[in-house]
Protein backbone atom coordinates (compact mmCIF):
# COMPACT_ATOMS: atom_id res chain seq x y z
CA UNK A 1 0.00 0.00 0.00
CA UNK A 2 1.36 3.34 -0.65
CA UNK A 3 2.06 6.08 1.81
CA UNK A 4 -0.51 8.94 2.16
CA UNK A 5 0.19 11.31 -1.00
CA UNK A 6 2.27 9.20 -2.63
CA UNK A 7 2.49 9.64 -6.29
CA UNK A 8 2.53 6.60 -9.05
CA UNK A 9 3.14 7.62 -12.62
CA UNK A 10 1.02 5.07 -14.84
CA UNK A 11 1.91 4.87 -18.51
CA UNK A 12 3.47 7.17 -21.06
CA UNK A 13 3.06 10.50 -22.44
CA UNK A 14 1.43 12.97 -19.80
CA UNK A 15 -2.52 13.20 -20.83
CA UNK A 16 -2.36 16.11 -17.95
CA UNK A 17 -4.12 13.54 -15.85
CA UNK A 18 -4.26 13.08 -12.15
CA UNK A 19 -6.27 10.55 -9.89
CA UNK A 20 -6.83 10.96 -6.30
CA UNK A 21 -7.58 7.57 -5.01
CA UNK A 22 -7.36 5.50 -2.06
CA UNK A 23 -6.69 1.62 -2.73
CA UNK A 24 -9.65 -0.14 -1.38
CA UNK A 25 -11.97 1.64 -2.95
CA UNK A 26 -14.10 0.05 -5.22
CA UNK A 27 -15.41 3.36 -6.67
CA UNK A 28 -11.55 4.20 -7.44
CA UNK A 29 -10.88 0.57 -8.97
CA UNK A 30 -13.64 1.54 -11.51
CA UNK A 31 -12.10 4.85 -12.46
CA UNK A 32 -8.13 3.35 -12.53
CA UNK A 33 -9.95 0.16 -14.64
CA UNK A 34 -11.12 2.40 -16.79
CA UNK A 35 -7.82 4.11 -17.52
CA UNK A 36 -5.48 1.33 -17.29
CA UNK A 37 -7.81 -0.44 -19.70
CA UNK A 38 -7.46 2.07 -22.66
CA UNK A 39 -3.97 2.11 -22.03
CA UNK A 40 -4.21 6.15 -20.87
CA UNK A 41 -1.53 8.04 -18.46
CA UNK A 42 -2.22 9.34 -15.34
CA UNK A 43 -0.66 10.22 -12.15
CA UNK A 44 -2.32 8.45 -8.91
CA UNK A 45 -2.01 9.96 -5.41
CA UNK A 46 -2.85 7.95 -2.55
CA UNK A 47 -5.36 9.80 -0.45
CA UNK A 48 -5.08 9.80 3.61
CA UNK A 49 -8.37 9.27 4.18
CA UNK A 50 -8.58 8.52 8.03
CA UNK A 51 -6.38 8.58 10.99
CA UNK A 52 -3.84 11.07 11.21
CA UNK A 53 -2.53 11.63 7.84
CA UNK A 54 -4.33 14.81 5.98
CA UNK A 55 -6.00 14.67 3.01
CA UNK A 56 -3.61 16.10 0.30
CA UNK A 57 -3.59 19.48 -0.93
CA UNK A 58 -5.28 18.68 -4.46
CA UNK A 59 -7.78 16.71 -2.73
CA UNK A 60 -8.70 19.63 -0.17
CA UNK A 61 -8.79 22.60 -2.87
CA UNK A 62 -11.13 20.07 -5.21
CA UNK A 63 -14.86 21.62 -5.32
CA UNK A 64 -16.38 21.38 -1.86
CA UNK A 65 -19.00 19.74 -3.04
CA UNK A 66 -17.14 16.67 -3.79
CA UNK A 67 -17.02 16.24 -0.13
CA UNK A 68 -13.47 15.40 0.37
CA UNK A 69 -14.43 12.27 -1.36
CA UNK A 70 -12.13 9.60 -3.74
CA UNK A 71 -12.22 9.74 -6.62
CA UNK A 72 -11.47 12.96 -7.83
CA UNK A 73 -10.00 12.54 -11.83
CA UNK A 74 -8.08 16.10 -12.80
CA UNK A 75 -7.69 16.53 -16.30
CA UNK A 76 -5.36 19.75 -16.58
CA UNK A 77 -6.24 21.03 -13.15
CA UNK A 78 -9.92 20.84 -13.61
CA UNK A 79 -11.78 18.22 -11.05
CA UNK A 80 -14.33 15.88 -12.32
CA UNK A 81 -16.14 13.63 -9.56
CA UNK A 82 -18.34 10.20 -9.41
CA UNK A 83 -17.01 7.09 -10.35
CA UNK A 84 -19.46 7.19 -13.18
CA UNK A 85 -19.53 10.34 -14.08
CA UNK A 86 -15.52 9.56 -14.51
CA UNK A 87 -15.61 6.97 -16.36
CA UNK A 88 -18.37 8.16 -18.92
CA UNK A 89 -16.00 11.34 -19.32
CA UNK A 90 -12.62 9.98 -19.58
CA UNK A 91 -14.42 7.63 -22.42
CA UNK A 92 -15.95 11.21 -24.12
CA UNK A 93 -12.75 12.70 -23.91
CA UNK A 94 -10.93 10.36 -25.16
CA UNK A 95 -12.87 8.55 -27.63
CA UNK A 96 -10.27 7.33 -29.77
CA UNK A 97 -8.79 5.47 -26.68
CA UNK A 98 -10.45 1.35 -26.53
CA UNK A 99 -12.02 -0.21 -25.19
CA UNK A 100 -15.45 2.24 -25.32
CA UNK A 101 -17.48 1.93 -22.50
CA UNK A 102 -20.63 2.64 -23.91
CA UNK A 103 -22.30 1.09 -27.00
CA UNK A 104 -22.38 3.22 -30.21
CA UNK A 105 -24.28 6.36 -30.65
CA UNK A 106 -26.57 4.73 -33.22
CA UNK A 107 -28.00 2.65 -30.53
CA UNK A 108 -29.43 4.69 -27.84
CA UNK A 109 -31.26 1.90 -26.40
CA UNK A 110 -29.22 -0.60 -25.63
CA UNK A 111 -26.91 2.90 -24.22
CA UNK A 112 -29.57 3.83 -21.72
CA UNK A 113 -29.13 -0.21 -21.00
CA UNK A 114 -25.89 -0.19 -19.90
CA UNK A 115 -26.10 3.20 -18.05
CA UNK A 116 -29.13 1.71 -15.99
CA UNK A 117 -27.16 -1.78 -15.04
CA UNK A 118 -23.96 0.10 -13.78
CA UNK A 119 -26.67 2.62 -12.25
CA UNK A 120 -28.08 -0.77 -10.23
CA UNK A 121 -24.76 -1.50 -8.99
CA UNK A 122 -24.95 1.43 -7.05
CA UNK A 123 -28.54 1.37 -6.19
CA UNK A 124 -28.63 -2.30 -5.54
CA UNK A 125 -25.77 -3.78 -4.95
CA UNK A 126 -24.35 -1.13 -2.61
CA UNK A 127 -26.75 -1.34 0.27
CA UNK A 128 -27.00 -4.63 0.15
CA UNK A 129 -23.22 -5.00 0.72
CA UNK A 130 -23.25 -2.61 3.42
CA UNK A 131 -24.55 -4.89 6.14
CA UNK A 132 -22.54 -7.48 5.00
CA UNK A 133 -19.58 -5.62 5.84
CA UNK A 134 -20.79 -3.81 9.01
CA UNK A 135 -23.26 -6.37 10.63
CA UNK A 136 -23.18 -6.66 14.53
CA UNK A 137 -23.81 -10.32 14.91
CA UNK A 138 -22.74 -12.80 12.19
CA UNK A 139 -26.50 -13.65 11.56
CA UNK A 140 -26.57 -10.20 10.18
CA UNK A 141 -24.18 -10.54 8.13
CA UNK A 142 -24.58 -13.99 6.91
CA UNK A 143 -28.64 -12.46 6.23
CA UNK A 144 -27.40 -9.37 4.54
CA UNK A 145 -24.90 -11.95 2.37
CA UNK A 146 -28.13 -13.74 1.24
CA UNK A 147 -29.81 -10.72 -0.03
CA UNK A 148 -26.66 -9.55 -1.73
CA UNK A 149 -26.76 -13.32 -3.81
CA UNK A 150 -30.55 -12.16 -5.16
CA UNK A 151 -29.10 -8.85 -5.97
CA UNK A 152 -26.25 -10.78 -8.04
CA UNK A 153 -28.83 -12.74 -9.89
CA UNK A 154 -30.24 -10.10 -11.31
CA UNK A 155 -26.65 -9.22 -13.10
CA UNK A 156 -26.88 -13.03 -13.66
CA UNK A 157 -29.92 -12.60 -15.86
CA UNK A 158 -28.11 -9.78 -17.78
CA UNK A 159 -25.41 -12.01 -18.79
CA UNK A 160 -27.37 -14.89 -19.96
CA UNK A 161 -29.87 -12.08 -21.85
CA UNK A 162 -26.63 -10.95 -23.60
CA UNK A 163 -24.59 -14.77 -24.03
CA UNK A 164 -21.39 -12.34 -23.94
CA UNK A 165 -17.80 -12.45 -22.09
CA UNK A 166 -18.60 -9.22 -20.74
CA UNK A 167 -21.50 -6.73 -19.66
CA UNK A 168 -20.51 -4.69 -22.47
CA UNK A 169 -20.20 -7.39 -24.77
CA UNK A 170 -16.87 -8.27 -26.87
CA UNK A 171 -14.71 -6.59 -24.41
CA UNK A 172 -15.19 -4.60 -20.82
CA UNK A 173 -18.03 -2.04 -20.96
CA UNK A 174 -19.20 0.75 -18.39
CA UNK A 175 -21.57 -2.06 -16.02
CA UNK A 176 -17.78 -4.47 -16.08
CA UNK A 177 -16.19 -1.67 -14.45
CA UNK A 178 -18.72 -0.41 -11.86
CA UNK A 179 -19.68 -4.28 -10.95
CA UNK A 180 -15.49 -5.01 -11.47
CA UNK A 181 -14.33 -2.76 -8.57
CA UNK A 182 -16.66 -4.51 -6.14
CA UNK A 183 -15.07 -8.14 -6.80
CA UNK A 184 -12.50 -8.26 -4.05
CA UNK A 185 -14.97 -6.80 -1.70
CA UNK A 186 -17.69 -9.27 -2.77
CA UNK A 187 -14.81 -12.18 -2.44
CA UNK A 188 -14.06 -10.84 0.83
CA UNK A 189 -17.28 -11.75 2.32
CA UNK A 190 -16.37 -15.37 2.71
CA UNK A 191 -13.90 -14.65 5.13
CA UNK A 192 -16.30 -12.22 7.03
CA UNK A 193 -18.79 -14.37 7.07
CA UNK A 194 -18.85 -17.82 5.88
CA UNK A 195 -21.01 -16.91 2.85
CA UNK A 196 -19.90 -16.89 -0.86
CA UNK A 197 -21.49 -13.83 -2.45
CA UNK A 198 -20.08 -14.85 -5.98
CA UNK A 199 -21.07 -17.95 -5.98
CA UNK A 200 -20.78 -20.22 -8.94
CA UNK A 201 -23.58 -22.44 -7.83
CA UNK A 202 -26.19 -19.92 -7.83
CA UNK A 203 -24.78 -17.12 -10.39
CA UNK A 204 -22.50 -19.34 -12.88
CA UNK A 205 -22.06 -16.86 -15.45
CA UNK A 206 -21.43 -14.20 -12.38
CA UNK A 207 -18.90 -16.13 -11.55
CA UNK A 208 -17.09 -16.50 -14.63
CA UNK A 209 -17.17 -12.85 -15.39
CA UNK A 210 -15.54 -12.20 -12.04
CA UNK A 211 -12.62 -14.59 -12.84
CA UNK A 212 -12.73 -13.23 -16.32
CA UNK A 213 -12.76 -9.48 -15.44
CA UNK A 214 -9.88 -9.60 -12.71
CA UNK A 215 -7.68 -11.28 -14.86
CA UNK A 216 -7.61 -8.86 -17.57
CA UNK A 217 -4.51 -6.46 -18.10
CA UNK A 218 -5.14 -2.98 -16.43
CA UNK A 219 -7.40 -4.74 -14.05
CA UNK A 220 -5.30 -7.74 -12.12
CA UNK A 221 -2.76 -5.22 -11.47
CA UNK A 222 -4.99 -3.20 -9.20
CA UNK A 223 -6.18 -6.16 -7.20
CA UNK A 224 -5.83 -5.36 -3.43
CA UNK A 225 -3.82 -7.71 -1.48
CA UNK A 226 -7.04 -10.02 0.40
CA UNK A 227 -5.03 -10.63 3.69
CA UNK A 228 -4.63 -6.49 3.89
CA UNK A 229 -8.01 -5.83 2.69
CA UNK A 230 -9.32 -8.28 5.24
CA UNK A 231 -7.33 -6.58 8.23
CA UNK A 232 -8.30 -2.89 7.13
CA UNK A 233 -12.06 -3.78 7.04
CA UNK A 234 -11.68 -5.27 10.91
CA UNK A 235 -9.43 -1.71 11.31
CA UNK A 236 -12.97 -0.12 9.50
CA UNK A 237 -15.57 -1.71 11.95
CA UNK A 238 -13.94 -1.12 15.21
CA UNK A 239 -13.42 2.28 13.56
CA UNK A 240 -16.81 2.59 13.54
CA UNK A 241 -17.55 1.37 17.03
CA UNK A 242 -18.98 -1.93 15.99
CA UNK A 243 -18.20 -5.57 17.51
CA UNK A 244 -15.10 -6.85 17.12
CA UNK A 245 -16.13 -10.61 15.05
CA UNK A 246 -13.39 -13.07 13.83
CA UNK A 247 -13.02 -13.90 10.11
CA UNK A 248 -14.54 -16.98 9.43
CA UNK A 249 -11.77 -18.64 7.81
CA UNK A 250 -7.79 -17.83 7.54
CA UNK A 251 -7.41 -15.28 5.00
CA UNK A 252 -5.95 -16.88 1.92
CA UNK B 1 -43.59 6.00 -39.34
CA UNK B 2 -42.71 7.59 -36.26
CA UNK B 3 -42.34 5.05 -33.37
CA UNK B 4 -45.22 6.22 -30.51
CA UNK B 5 -43.58 7.30 -27.40
CA UNK B 6 -45.44 6.90 -23.94
CA UNK B 7 -44.64 7.76 -20.80
CA UNK B 8 -45.75 6.25 -17.84
CA UNK B 9 -46.00 9.31 -14.75
CA UNK B 10 -47.08 9.74 -11.82
CA UNK B 11 -49.42 13.35 -10.49
CA UNK B 12 -46.41 15.95 -9.25
CA UNK B 13 -42.96 13.87 -9.47
CA UNK B 14 -40.46 15.79 -10.59
CA UNK B 15 -38.82 12.94 -11.98
CA UNK B 16 -41.38 12.98 -14.33
CA UNK B 17 -41.11 16.21 -14.85
CA UNK B 18 -38.03 15.77 -15.74
CA UNK B 19 -38.83 13.35 -18.71
CA UNK B 20 -41.31 15.28 -20.23
CA UNK B 21 -39.52 19.00 -20.22
CA UNK B 22 -36.94 16.84 -22.13
CA UNK B 23 -39.48 15.13 -24.56
CA UNK B 24 -40.97 18.88 -25.08
CA UNK B 25 -37.35 20.53 -25.55
CA UNK B 26 -36.96 18.33 -28.41
CA UNK B 27 -40.47 18.27 -29.93
CA UNK B 28 -41.71 15.04 -29.62
CA UNK B 29 -45.02 14.09 -28.97
CA UNK B 30 -45.93 11.75 -26.87
CA UNK B 31 -48.65 9.96 -24.36
CA UNK B 32 -48.39 10.52 -20.52
CA UNK B 33 -49.94 7.58 -18.46
CA UNK B 34 -50.81 8.58 -15.21
CA UNK B 35 -49.82 6.28 -12.27
CA UNK B 36 -51.70 5.40 -8.24
CA UNK B 37 -48.57 4.95 -6.96
CA UNK B 38 -50.73 3.90 -4.02
CA UNK B 39 -52.00 1.06 -6.55
CA UNK B 40 -49.33 0.26 -9.48
CA UNK B 41 -50.69 -0.74 -12.65
CA UNK B 42 -49.51 -4.05 -13.83
CA UNK B 43 -47.89 -1.82 -16.93
CA UNK B 44 -45.51 -0.21 -14.59
CA UNK B 45 -44.43 -3.37 -12.42
CA UNK B 46 -44.36 -4.95 -15.62
CA UNK B 47 -42.05 -2.51 -17.62
CA UNK B 48 -40.14 -1.34 -14.28
CA UNK B 49 -39.68 -4.57 -12.58
CA UNK B 50 -36.47 -3.78 -10.89
CA UNK B 51 -37.42 -0.15 -9.13
CA UNK B 52 -41.48 0.01 -9.30
CA UNK B 53 -40.84 4.02 -9.96
CA UNK B 54 -42.08 6.13 -12.54
CA UNK B 55 -41.39 7.73 -15.28
CA UNK B 56 -40.98 4.95 -17.78
CA UNK B 57 -40.79 5.91 -21.00
CA UNK B 58 -42.07 3.36 -24.05
CA UNK B 59 -40.42 3.77 -27.46
CA UNK B 60 -42.22 1.79 -29.93
CA UNK B 61 -41.95 -1.83 -28.82
CA UNK B 62 -38.35 -1.77 -27.32
CA UNK B 63 -38.13 -2.37 -23.86
CA UNK B 64 -38.91 0.43 -21.36
CA UNK B 65 -36.48 3.38 -20.34
CA UNK B 66 -36.37 3.63 -16.44
CA UNK B 67 -34.68 6.29 -14.32
CA UNK B 68 -35.65 9.72 -15.02
CA UNK B 69 -31.89 10.90 -16.13
CA UNK B 70 -31.41 7.81 -18.45
CA UNK B 71 -34.48 9.06 -20.12
CA UNK B 72 -33.37 12.61 -20.76
CA UNK B 73 -30.02 11.42 -21.91
CA UNK B 74 -31.96 8.87 -24.37
CA UNK B 75 -34.54 11.32 -25.56
CA UNK B 76 -31.02 13.67 -26.33
CA UNK B 77 -29.75 10.33 -28.40
CA UNK B 78 -32.43 9.14 -30.14
CA UNK B 79 -34.69 11.92 -31.38
CA UNK B 80 -33.37 14.92 -33.73
CA UNK B 81 -33.91 18.96 -32.14
CA UNK B 82 -32.07 20.77 -29.92
CA UNK B 83 -29.33 19.04 -27.63
CA UNK B 84 -30.17 18.44 -24.44
CA UNK B 85 -26.86 18.04 -22.85
CA UNK B 86 -23.32 20.16 -23.37
CA UNK B 87 -21.35 18.98 -26.25
CA UNK B 88 -18.59 19.48 -24.27
CA UNK B 89 -16.97 16.10 -22.49
CA UNK B 90 -16.24 18.17 -19.53
CA UNK B 91 -19.33 20.19 -19.51
CA UNK B 92 -21.42 16.52 -19.88
CA UNK B 93 -19.30 15.48 -16.72
CA UNK B 94 -20.56 18.59 -14.54
CA UNK B 95 -24.19 18.03 -15.92
CA UNK B 96 -24.24 14.69 -14.54
CA UNK B 97 -22.41 15.36 -11.25
CA UNK B 98 -24.78 17.97 -9.92
CA UNK B 99 -27.73 16.03 -9.99
CA UNK B 100 -26.71 13.91 -7.64
CA UNK B 101 -25.39 16.67 -5.48
CA UNK B 102 -28.57 18.16 -5.63
CA UNK B 103 -30.78 14.63 -4.41
CA UNK B 104 -28.21 13.94 -1.98
CA UNK B 105 -27.22 17.29 -0.19
CA UNK B 106 -29.77 19.40 -1.31
CA UNK B 107 -33.40 17.86 -1.52
CA UNK B 108 -32.75 14.81 1.14
CA UNK B 109 -31.57 17.40 3.80
CA UNK B 110 -34.39 19.98 3.00
CA UNK B 111 -37.18 17.09 3.08
CA UNK B 112 -35.91 16.04 6.58
CA UNK B 113 -35.81 19.53 7.93
CA UNK B 114 -39.40 20.90 6.66
CA UNK B 115 -40.79 17.97 8.10
CA UNK B 116 -39.21 16.75 11.17
CA UNK B 117 -40.03 17.81 14.79
CA UNK B 118 -37.82 20.11 16.18
CA UNK B 119 -34.36 19.44 17.50
CA UNK B 120 -30.37 18.33 17.18
CA UNK B 121 -31.08 16.07 14.06
CA UNK B 122 -33.13 18.65 12.60
CA UNK B 123 -31.03 21.49 13.22
CA UNK B 124 -28.22 19.26 11.31
CA UNK B 125 -30.56 18.96 8.61
CA UNK B 126 -31.20 23.23 8.12
CA UNK B 127 -27.63 23.72 8.40
CA UNK B 128 -26.49 21.19 5.57
CA UNK B 129 -29.27 22.34 3.27
CA UNK B 130 -28.52 26.06 3.89
CA UNK B 131 -24.26 24.97 3.17
CA UNK B 132 -25.27 23.11 0.19
CA UNK B 133 -27.81 25.18 -1.26
CA UNK B 134 -25.50 28.16 -0.72
CA UNK B 135 -22.91 26.30 -3.43
CA UNK B 136 -25.75 26.18 -5.93
CA UNK B 137 -26.51 29.84 -5.11
CA UNK B 138 -22.84 30.44 -6.27
CA UNK B 139 -23.19 28.48 -9.49
CA UNK B 140 -26.13 30.33 -10.69
CA UNK B 141 -24.12 33.95 -10.20
CA UNK B 142 -24.39 36.06 -13.28
CA UNK B 143 -26.86 32.99 -15.02
CA UNK B 144 -30.21 32.87 -15.91
CA UNK B 145 -30.70 29.31 -15.97
CA UNK B 146 -27.95 26.88 -14.86
CA UNK B 147 -27.14 26.15 -18.31
CA UNK B 148 -26.97 29.84 -19.23
CA UNK B 149 -29.69 31.76 -21.35
CA UNK B 150 -31.58 28.84 -22.26
CA UNK B 151 -33.59 25.97 -19.73
CA UNK B 152 -31.07 23.06 -20.09
CA UNK B 153 -30.53 19.46 -18.57
CA UNK B 154 -29.27 21.07 -15.38
CA UNK B 155 -32.05 23.07 -14.84
CA UNK B 156 -35.03 20.42 -15.16
CA UNK B 157 -32.62 17.99 -13.72
CA UNK B 158 -33.11 20.53 -10.43
CA UNK B 159 -36.80 20.70 -11.23
CA UNK B 160 -37.48 19.70 -7.81
CA UNK B 161 -36.19 22.60 -6.16
CA UNK B 162 -38.17 25.33 -8.42
CA UNK B 163 -41.77 24.51 -8.30
CA UNK B 164 -42.09 21.80 -5.44
CA UNK B 165 -39.89 23.95 -2.56
CA UNK B 166 -42.79 26.89 -2.29
CA UNK B 167 -46.15 24.81 -1.88
CA UNK B 168 -43.41 22.04 0.92
CA UNK B 169 -42.70 25.32 2.53
CA UNK B 170 -46.44 26.87 2.85
CA UNK B 171 -47.73 23.65 4.26
CA UNK B 172 -44.86 22.52 6.47
CA UNK B 173 -44.93 26.30 7.42
CA UNK B 174 -41.44 26.80 7.39
CA UNK B 175 -39.17 28.99 5.24
CA UNK B 176 -35.47 27.08 4.52
CA UNK B 177 -35.24 28.86 1.34
CA UNK B 178 -35.95 32.97 1.97
CA UNK B 179 -35.51 35.30 -0.87
CA UNK B 180 -33.20 37.16 0.74
CA UNK B 181 -30.52 34.39 1.68
CA UNK B 182 -30.51 32.63 -1.96
CA UNK B 183 -31.96 35.86 -4.12
CA UNK B 184 -30.28 33.62 -7.75
CA UNK B 185 -31.95 30.41 -6.57
CA UNK B 186 -35.58 32.20 -6.25
CA UNK B 187 -34.82 34.33 -9.07
CA UNK B 188 -34.25 30.74 -11.17
CA UNK B 189 -37.24 28.97 -9.76
CA UNK B 190 -39.29 31.79 -10.98
CA UNK B 191 -37.62 31.94 -14.20
CA UNK B 192 -37.97 28.29 -14.47
CA UNK B 193 -41.36 27.73 -13.84
CA UNK B 194 -42.31 30.34 -16.08
CA UNK B 195 -40.94 29.05 -19.10
CA UNK B 196 -43.01 27.93 -21.91
CA UNK B 197 -41.70 24.41 -22.44
CA UNK B 198 -41.77 24.13 -18.97
CA UNK B 199 -44.80 25.42 -17.38
CA UNK B 200 -46.85 23.12 -19.86
CA UNK B 201 -45.71 20.26 -17.80
CA UNK B 202 -45.47 21.40 -14.65
CA UNK B 203 -48.86 20.91 -12.04
CA UNK B 204 -50.55 23.65 -10.60
CA UNK B 205 -49.18 25.32 -7.32
CA UNK B 206 -52.80 24.96 -5.69
CA UNK B 207 -52.50 21.66 -6.66
CA UNK B 208 -49.09 20.90 -5.68
CA UNK B 209 -50.05 22.59 -1.90
CA UNK B 210 -53.46 20.19 -1.86
CA UNK B 211 -51.32 17.24 -2.32
CA UNK B 212 -48.74 17.82 0.20
CA UNK B 213 -51.60 19.15 2.68
CA UNK B 214 -53.78 15.61 2.12
CA UNK B 215 -50.20 13.67 3.05
CA UNK B 216 -48.82 15.96 5.65
CA UNK B 217 -49.43 13.92 8.76
CA UNK B 218 -48.08 11.08 7.15
CA UNK B 219 -45.09 12.47 5.90
CA UNK B 220 -44.13 13.81 9.28
CA UNK B 221 -44.69 10.58 10.89
CA UNK B 222 -42.67 8.81 8.59
CA UNK B 223 -40.28 11.13 8.37
CA UNK B 224 -39.71 11.38 11.93
CA UNK B 225 -39.89 7.56 12.29
CA UNK B 226 -36.86 7.45 10.20
CA UNK B 227 -34.89 9.71 12.39
CA UNK B 228 -35.78 7.94 15.76
CA UNK B 229 -35.17 4.46 13.97
CA UNK B 230 -31.05 5.48 13.61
Amino acid sequence: MAAAGAEASCGGEDEGLTLLGFWSSPYVLRVRFVLNLKGIPYKYVEEELFGDGTKSALLLASNPAHGGKVPVLLHHGRPVAESLVIAEYVDEAFPDRRPRLLPSASDPHERAAARFWAACVDQKLVPAWAPVFCGRTLEERVKAAGELVAVLEMFEGVLAGGRTEFFGGESAGLVDVALGGFIWWLRASEAMCGVKTIDPARTPLVAAWAERFSALDGVREMAPDMPTLLEYHQWTRARFGLPFLPLHQPPL
Amino acid sequence: MAKAVKLIGAFGSPFVHRAEVALRLKGVPYELILEDLTNKSELLLRHNPIHKTVPVLLHGDRPAICESLLIVEYVDEAFDGPPLLPIDPYDRAMARFWPQFIEQKCSMPFWMAVWLDDGEAREGFVRDTRANLCLLEARLQGKRFFAGDAVGYLDFAACGLAHLLGPIEEVAGESLVGAAEFPALRRWAEAYTSDEAVSACLPPREQLVANFAGKKDKIKMAVNAMVQRS
